[in-house]
């Protein structure tokens, strides 16, 4: 109200001269803005690439780097370029994306041989990558289970967080980390899981859980997949990280296959950004089980009245990469070859690590770096001594503690072992 | 197997289709050899196939060259060259708005992205969650604004009986409308209708809303594609930021480069001073971050390759221009054959309206006539794509125009 008395007051009291006059004089309408904050995980690279110094490393945000430290594109990437460039239209996509890359891609969340797939119960569209994938569902939630909530876990990728606020779903946690044993809190997991209301709506990592490198093993993933069965909850898995984190497609989709094997209707976000190196394409995919081919074409329809009035249609250029992989037998075998080497270096790189902190006579316990799986590691620094890494040794990550594995190179390996020892010896 | 638990969403009913990217889904299911997609606003050549710009394959072979070229993320708002670059083309090369570094600019998911962004910020950071949108708009107008946290009225725009400008009424509903409202503008080549304000009228639009604190949002999806002339079609815009005031300005490069499915566009935000643009900027991010994080590399380094490269650039005006140009014959091939037929009623608006639609007047059961027996598919509300017609198929729709004309109340 003051503002709007105060703006009608400078509208009239001005003369009834130039309008032009009238509108230089105006303040701004933006001048209450504040500046927003940095986001803590794309902030570090910003940061990063500010640092003169030439011993800098990076292991912030999570892109894969290869043995030099160079970002990578795959062969099969170039390849499938090679063979798109200049020969189609690019005449929109429908709402829901490309039909052949949605298609190839839920054979790999569901199985080459999925019977949801072949019964058509599966509503599916093409995402903007994982966010995209995530921020669709928030608001097909926040629309047609108005009343639900969604359980995340502590710690997530803290997007997570800003993607269902936006989608006004309001949000409660469970256990996940242990920070005493750098692993999974299990019994307060399941605690939380029984605890919830019946029918509540869980966010889960489907593999290389981020920020923690932390996942249930198979016979976890059965009790929790049994408990959500017992309370009817529906599980909502973020696939980012599918055949990155043991190297195996297959392998990394277990949880999902279990959940699937007991009969839930999932809800599934998958990306292809660290998988096939697609990272500023933006191309994934949002799919939701339903209970027959007629609720699928229905949820399908109004997964697409979400998009329409945020994007209209998705990008077509890395939908037509992962379909042309996808859909090439070579191709995809020449995928699969180079998913599985990014995965390997990662998990050599963390064997390097742990044992050259080891050797370095560290009075602490580093079995957490090979005990964890994925694109990070969940190093249980203090933000205190992450600072001390940046401002001393010139080290970006984010202040969680959280290392970026793909960041560690044999040739910065020994001098981040050394920082992380200086600064963590006295602990 | 196991057994299927009841869905969630079990009740759950399947969503209309779109109105407008439903008739292509319509048309395809056609067999009928003669049918004809005057729906959804792509452009089509003369022999009616769709059109990837000379200029648009040469970066792209560009890029596919270029070894060290990576796939990694942008930055949240987007890539930096191709900011600047749309920048200065929506408000002049020479734009003092520019060099005094007072605009936002980021990139954005084509016009829909641009726009949707700019409604979330206005929601979380203006006092004034009410936007005007003119009478008719494109249909996804509504839904954008309403989804991103606005409520949505309207204004008069379209007088049926003149198939012009209502002017009058356009000044009336701008008047009334309370102080700081929004206001959303179709810089040039208004959609659906084609019908747009002389520079007078803008002249006088702007007048009224600057002395009434209206804030204008201009969407600006036919840059070039209306008049042939890329500094022609931004006059409305750089009417409003010459006088100093702040605005939005939506831009998307589907049409006017061909980019369709890559999804680009860019939206700036002219402010007061610098230190409110790069405020607003940061606040811009949050907004996108939980949207998509970054947006897609592949069509903004297409068009910062051809709008850094002055060869390029002058050839891509040339080929807006041949586009423009065949739209307007297009325009002039209709008004004809309609003369020609003795169709009744002034068609001359055909050729007045601008862009890549006309609004024919045709009502819902003329058009519903026209598909059956026909096989035009077009939307309800009588729009027509011009870009979809060819001196081949101008006497077909002429044939149905007549016909539902005289046949069809």
């Amino acid at each position: 109200m003051a503002i709007r008395t105060a703006i009608t007051r400078r509208i009239t009291s001005s003369s009834s001269g130039s309008i032009l006059f009238n509108s230089r004089s105006m303040s701004s309408w933006w001048g209450n803005v504040q500046p927003a904050p940095k986001d803590p995980i794309l902030g570090v690279t910003e940061a990063f690439l500010a640092d003169p110094s030439p011993d800098k490393v990076n292991v912030g945000v999570g892109a894969y780097r290869d043995d030099n430290g160079k970002p990578v594109v795959l062969d099969c990437v170039r390849e499938a370029e090679r063979r798109i460039a200049g020969n189609l239209n690019m005449e929109y996509l429908p709402m829901g994306g490309s039909n052949k890359m949605v298609e190839e891609t839920l054979k790999l969340a569901y199985g080459e041989n999925s019977d949801l797939i072949k019964d058509k119960r599966i509503a599916a569209i093409q995402a903007l990558s994982g966010t995209g994938a995530c921020r669709i569902f928030a608001d097909f939630q926040k629309r047609f289970s108005p009343v639900s909530q969604i359980y995340i876990p502590v710690p997530t990728w803290s997007n997570h967080h800003n993607i269902w606020r936006d989608a006004n779903v309001p949000q409660r946690t469970f256990h996940y980390y242990h920070p005493e044993s750098k692993g999974l809190d299990f019994a307060l997991l399941m605690d939380d899981v029984k605890n919830a209301p019946n029918g509540s709506f869980f966010l889960l990592h489907a593999c290389a859980h981020n920020p923690t490198g932390v996942d249930p093993t198979v016979e976890q993933w059965k009790e929790i997949s049994y408990q959500f069965k017992v309370k009817g909850h529906f599980a909502f898995f973020d696939m980012a990280y599918q055949g990155f984190a043991s190297g195996d497609p297959e392998r990394d989709a277990k949880s999902i296959r279990i959940f699937l094997e007991d009969g839930h209707l999932i809800g599934c976000s998958q990306s292809y950004a660290k998988n096939m190196g697609l990272y500023g394409q933006r191309v994934g995919c949002l799919s939701l089980v339903c209970e027959d081919e007629k609720q699928a074409v229905a949820v399908k329809s109004q997964l697409q009245q979400l998009a329409r009035p945020m994007y209209s249609n998705p990008p077509v250029h890395g939908a037509l990469i992962v379909s042309t992989i996808l859909s090439d037998p070579d191709l995809k075998q020449l995928w699969l070859k180079e998913v599985k080497g990014m995965a390997d270096r990662i998990i050599g790189m963390r064997t390097s690590l742990r044992e050259n902190i080891e050797k370095l006579g560290s009075p602490l316990s580093w079995e957490h770096i090979t005990n964890q799986i994925g694109m990070f590691c969940y190093s249980g620094m203090t933000p205190e001594q992450v600072d001390r890494l940046t401002k001393e040794f010139h080290i970006y990550m984010t202040r969680n503690g959280r290392i970026s594995m793909a960041g560690v190179t044999s040739g910065n390996v020994e001098y981040l072992a050394k920082a992380i020892h200086e600064v963590t010896k006295a602990a | 197997m196991s057994d299927h638990s009841t869905s969630v969403f079990a009740q759950i009913a399947r969503a209309p289709e779109d109105p407008i990217l439903g008739v292509t889904v319509a048309y395809n299911k056609d067999s009928d050899p003669s049918k004809l997609n005057l729906g959804v606003g792509a452009y089509r050549t003369e022999e009616g196939k769709p059109l990837v710009l000379n200029v648009v394959r040469q970066a792209e072979q560009k890029l596919v060259n270029d070894p060290s070229r990576v796939k990694e993320y942008l930055p949240i708002v987007g890539l930096a060259d191709f900011n600047k670059c749309s920048a200065k083309l929506i408000f002049g090369a020479d734009s003092p708005a520019i060099q005094e570094n007072i605009v936002a600019t980021v990139q954005c998911l084509s016009g829909t992205g641009s726009l949707r962004v700019g409604g979330e910020f206005l929601a979380k950071h203006y006092y004034e969650k009410t936007v005007y949108i003119p009478s008719p708009t494109w249909g996804n107008h509504p839904k954008i604004f309403t989804l991103a946290g606005l409520s949505v009225k309207t204004y008069r725009y379209y007088d049926p009986a003149t198939r012009g400008l209502d002017f009058q009424g356009l000044l009336e509903d701008l008047g009334n409308a309370p102080t700081g409202a929004i206001v959303l503008l179709h810089a040039c080549a208004h959609n659906p209708t084609g019908v747009d304000p002389t520079l007078d009228q803008w002249d006088q639009i702007r007048k009224l809303m600057r002395s009434k604190g209206l804030l204008p949002f201009f969407d600006s999806a036919y840059q070039g594609f209306a008049s042939g002339s890329l500094d022609a079609d931004a006059q409305s815009i750089r009417m409003f930021v010459a006088d100093g005031g702040e605005c939005f300005a939506a831009q998307s490069y589907a049409k006017n480069m061909g980019l369709y499915a890559e999804r680009v566009g860019a939206l700036s935000i002219v402010c007061k001073t610098a230190d409110v643009a790069s405020r607003v900027e940061s606040q811009l991010k949050l907004v996108i971050r939980p949207m998509y994080s970054n947006p897609p590399l592949h069509g903004a380094s297409i068009v910062a390759t051809i709008l850094k490269d002055s060869n390029l650039y002058n050839e891509w005006t040339v080929e807006l221009k041949a586009m423009a140009d065949r739209i307007i014959s297009m325009r002039k091939q209709l008004l004809e054959a309609l003369q020609a037929r003795g169709t009744p009623g002034d068609w001359t608006h055909i050729i007045k309206q601008i862009g890549m639609f006309t609004f024919t007047g045709l009502n819902a059961e003329q058009v519903a006539f026209m598909t059956r027996e026909y096989h035009i598919y077009m939307t309800s509300d009588g729009r027509i794509s011009m870009a979809g017609l060819s001196s081949k198929t101008v006497p077909h729709l002429a044939d149905a125009m007549h016909a539902a004309v005289t046949g069809v109340a």
